[in-house]
Order: structure tokens, then sequence, then C-alpha cells
């Protein structure tokens, strides 16, 4: 069982292989892909969670190596350039994804005795995707950031134990 | 066995803005892999951590399953008093886990 | 698929030079210098390692009565971090009962089974990673001496003739990877040389802790050959082999690699 989210029968690291050598000429590239979010789910779960309101790019930064060493533990970080005031604070910053099986990572409330609108953790990234990280702020705006990631696999696979 | 390790600064001066790191050992089994033999193995993950302190709560996550295994959580809070904080981590099948660490502001 | 997957390597393979020889030892390096900064600081740092929620299960297990003997390890070993300070950088060593070598899972199970007089522990099990975690965590920083003993030699010898020898449908040898195609890599991972300084390690791939062992099985799966079976002497005499030929290099477990 190599990948977190893929199905017995074809995973992400067969694919890429399968690419790899269609690239080398050795075989026809053959596109299937296993069940994952589609962008239309990514915009659907952000939806749900700005409804109506607009989105501005900036504020928030989200850092994640750009080429990660194994999509199944990828350290990340999100931060928000916002002071941490009762009377203006960063309330809740929220993590999505483009192409794991559902779009959500993670969520995270704060309060404004945070101090530092900054969260660190480890996520798992099933390919190369989007990641897309959106705050939210004590006055209702919302502020957004994507970043791209590749996901490289691990060469060796292995039998479950 | 459900080992936890919290890293707390044991000092700090009041007003000081302190990292607050977390570790829990917990499979964050995704509901999306399948035995050989074609089953699905059922979801099991934290799906939600609270930190409070002196009762009060400073920072809630709510996890999925794109958590990586042994979830880890950095996040900070302004040291204001002397006291101490507690840490809940709850998921899937009753999962519930507590730790504590306390504070000496100065 | 697999055999898909394999195709790819033993064309990677077929393209690259053959028989860049052994590894000095002043050009050794750990699997940790091949490691992206990110997953460094993952190591360094205590209350990041997730290693360490493996090594806190050790400690438990170390103070907790088991056996019919009812005897905890701390009974006899007390304080691990005197006890056990340099033990695992001996590992495997030479057990004269056997008068074979013994990693060191299979002596926290001869502990078991003879002083404690419990069931020796599965092999990958979590209890048993959690144990000898705890107990390499002690030889930190510690130079690697394993295959001092010349009562080992004979099985360094094989061990290092296994390291050597073709294997598997893809007929490579560890050697090939290992010794000759160290500084390259593999798909998007880094080959490394083999170093096994900080096992039982943490793997991302994982995303858990395995032994030296899981981790050679891992490659003899990868080349398509048959993997030893845990704890077969062939297993043991390739372990040794491996720490003979870090001797020296220093420890670093519970270690962290993708």
């Amino acid at each position: 069982m190599d990948s977190m989210f893929a199905p017995s029968h074809l995973s992400r690291r067969h694919l890429l292989q399968l690419g790899t050598l269609a690239a080398a000429g050795a075989l026809p590239l053959i596109t299937v892909r296993p069940a994952q979010a589609t962008p239309a789910m990514l915009a659907s779960a952000i939806r749900n969670l700005v409804g109506e309101a607009n989105i501005k790019v900036g504020k928030i930064r989200l850092d994640i190596p750009p080429l990660v060493e194994n999509g199944n533990t990828v350290p990340m970080t999100v931060s928000v350039d916002h002071p941490m005031t009762p009377e203006s604070y960063v309330k809740s910053i929220h993590v999505f994804n483009e192409k794991n099986p559902q779009p959500n990572v993670a969520s995270f409330h704060l309060s404004p005795a945070a101090g530092r609108a900054q969260v660190a953790t480890r996520i798992r990234l099933a390919d190369t995707q989007k990641v897309v990280a959106i705050a939210k702020l004590s006055d209702g705006s919302f502020w957004s950031a994507t970043v791209d990631i590749i996901v490289t696999l691990a060469a060796c696979t292995e039998e479950m134990p | 066995m459900a080992a936890a390790l919290v890293n707390v600064p044991a000092k700090a001066k009041r007003g000081a803005v302190i990292e607050i790191k977390t570790l829990m050992s917990h499979v964050m089994e995704t509901g999306y892999r399948h035995t050989a033999a074609g089953e699905v193995v059922p979801r099991d993950i934290i799906t939600s951590f609270i930190c409070r302190f002196n009762g009060t709560e400073i920072f809630r996550a709510d996890l999925f399953p794109a958590i990586a295994a042994n979830p880890f959580l950095s996040f900070f809070t302004t040291a204001s008093e002397s006291g101490r904080f507690e840490f809940e981590w709850i998921g899937d099948n009753g999962f519930v886990a507590n730790a504590t660490a306390s504070i000496t502001v100065e | 698929m697999m055999r898909r997957a394999l195709f790819v390597l033993a064309l990677l393979g077929a393209a690259l030079p053959a028989a860049a020889g052994e590894i000095a030892p002043s050009e050794r390096r750990s699997g940790y210098d091949f490691m992206s900064s990110d997953t460094k600081a993952m190591q360094d740092d205590d209350t990041a390692n997730p290693g360490m929620l493996s090594v806190l299960d050790g400690d438990t297990l170390w103070n907790t009565k088991a056996g019919a003997a009812n005897k905890s390890c701390s009974d006899c070993h007390g304080d691990v971090s005197v006890s056990m300070k340099g033990a695992t950088a001996r590992y495997p060593a030479f057990n004269a009962t056997s008068a074979t070598p013994i990693d060191l899972g299979q002596r926290v199970n001869l502990c078991r089974t003879q002083h404690q007089e419990a069931a020796p522990l599965a092999p990958e099990s979590s209890e048993l990673l959690a144990l000898t975690a705890l107990i390499a965590k002690q030889s930190r920083g510690m130079p690697i001496i394993a295959g001092d003993d010349a009562r080992l030699a004979t099985s360094i010898a094989r061990g290092r003739e296994l390291f050597f020898q073709r294997e598997g449908q893809l007929n490579i040898a560890c050697s090939n990877c290992h010794d000759d195609n160290a500084d390259r890599h593999l798909a998007g991972s880094a080959i490394t040389q083999g170093q096994p300084t900080g096992y039982p390690i943490y793997r991302l791939e994982w995303q858990g802790m395995g032994s030296l062992q899981r981790r050679i099985r891992g490659c003899m799966t990868g080349v398509r050959a048959q993997a030893f079976d845990f704890d077969a002497a062939d297993m043991i005499a390739l372990e040794l082999y491996l720490m003979s030929r870090a001797h020296g290099m220093k420890m670093d477990a519970p270690a962290v690699r993708p």
C-alpha cells in the first residue's frame, strides 16, 4: 500500500512511473486517475466558508517546501501578517487542497491572545497540486494565498509489514 | 498507548509571544485506503484539537484525513499570567487524549 | 503495475555507470545529509520528531513489569540512560549461547523470554520498536563500533557477500545502488549510501517507525527479490555488515528519513 489516499488497484506512484515511461518513449501515456477532489470541489468548499464574500489575495502566507520529499508527511506553516488585538485580529485560518479525495485539510481557530497568527502542521498530498489557505479576519474580510506543490515519490515500495 | 509530546516554555516574561508545540501519537487512517483483499480500511482520525489556558479556549483546530499520522501542531499565545495549559485531542471511535503543561509568567 | 514500476527502475539502472567501487571512509555520509532542511529540522527537534513518541512509549515499557517473572527492564538494568548508553552502537553483537550475532530486537526478546519469562515481541510491533527506539536513543552521537568482536568475522564476510550479490528479477545488488550510485537519484528520491546510523527510524513514507530489517526488506522487494524473513541469519549478517561498513559514523536514532 503506497499512498494514504490511493485505491489498492491503482496508485499515484504507478501513474507517475507510467508517465516517466511515456516521457522516455517506452510506452504510450495512460491517463487514468484515482478518485480525487476536483477543482470544482475545492471551489465549493471555499464557497461554503466565505459565502458570497469577496476573497482578496494577500496578508496570508503559506510555506510548504516547493519540492516535497514524501507526500505522506509534508511540513506546512501558515501565517497571517495582521495584528492580534481584541479590536482587530485573525479569527480563523483554513487550508484546502485541490486533488486529495476531499478538499479540506485543516481549520485553525485563533483568539486575539495568540499574539501571532501562525500555525504549523504536517499534511498529506496525494499528488502534485495546489494548496490554498484562507484567513478570516474579525472585520469579516477574507484573504487568500495559493501555492503549487510538486510531490515527488519514494523510489522503492514495499509490501505492508 | 497514546503518547503525547507537548512543548511549552516553563517560564516567560509577561507579554511575550510564546510558541507551543504538540505531537500526538495517532495513525490518522484516512478511510480511503484498501486492504490487499479490497476492503476499505475504515476512517480513524483525530477530528479536533483544543488548547485551553486557565480554562479558556485559546486555540482550536479541526483536522481532516489530509493531516499526516502522529499530528504535529505548533501555534502561538501571549504569556499573560502564570497558569496551566490543557490540551485535548478528540477523534473517531471515541478517541480522547489529554495533556497539561504549566507556565510561570514573570 | 508493480512490474511497470520496477521496469522503470531497471531502465534507470541500465543508464547508470557500473561499479564506481566501495565508498572511502572519508566519503561516507549518513542518510541525514541527503535530506531537505525541513526533514532535518523535523529530526533535530525532539518535540517535533515523531520518533520521540515511540521513545516515550519505550520509556513506559522499560518500567512496566512483564511476564511470569514479573520484572521490568529497569528492575535489572536500572536507568536506561546509564545502562544502555552506547549499547546500540555495538549491535548486532555476538551471542555466546547461540554462537551467532543477534541484533538489538533479538537481544530485547532474549531478555523477555529468559529473564521476564514473557512472550517475545513480534518483529515490527510497536512495543519492540518502542523499546529499541528508547535504547537506540541512548547511543546518539556515539560512533558505531559493531563488528569489532573477532568472533563476528564470518558473519560480516557473509553480509558483505550478500551486499555485493545480484538478486531479484532486476538482478541488482545492494552495492549497485548504495556504493556505485549513492550520489544519484531514483525518480525524485536520493539513493543514499545506505548507512544505518539512525534505526529504528521514523520514515515519512511509512508514517511510522520501522527497523533496519524492514528497510532492507523494502529494498529487496524493490528489486523484486524474495525478501529475507525477519531475523533470518542472512538478514542479521547483512545488518551486521552494514553497521561494520558504517564503523565510526555517529548514531542519530531515532532518525527521521523520507
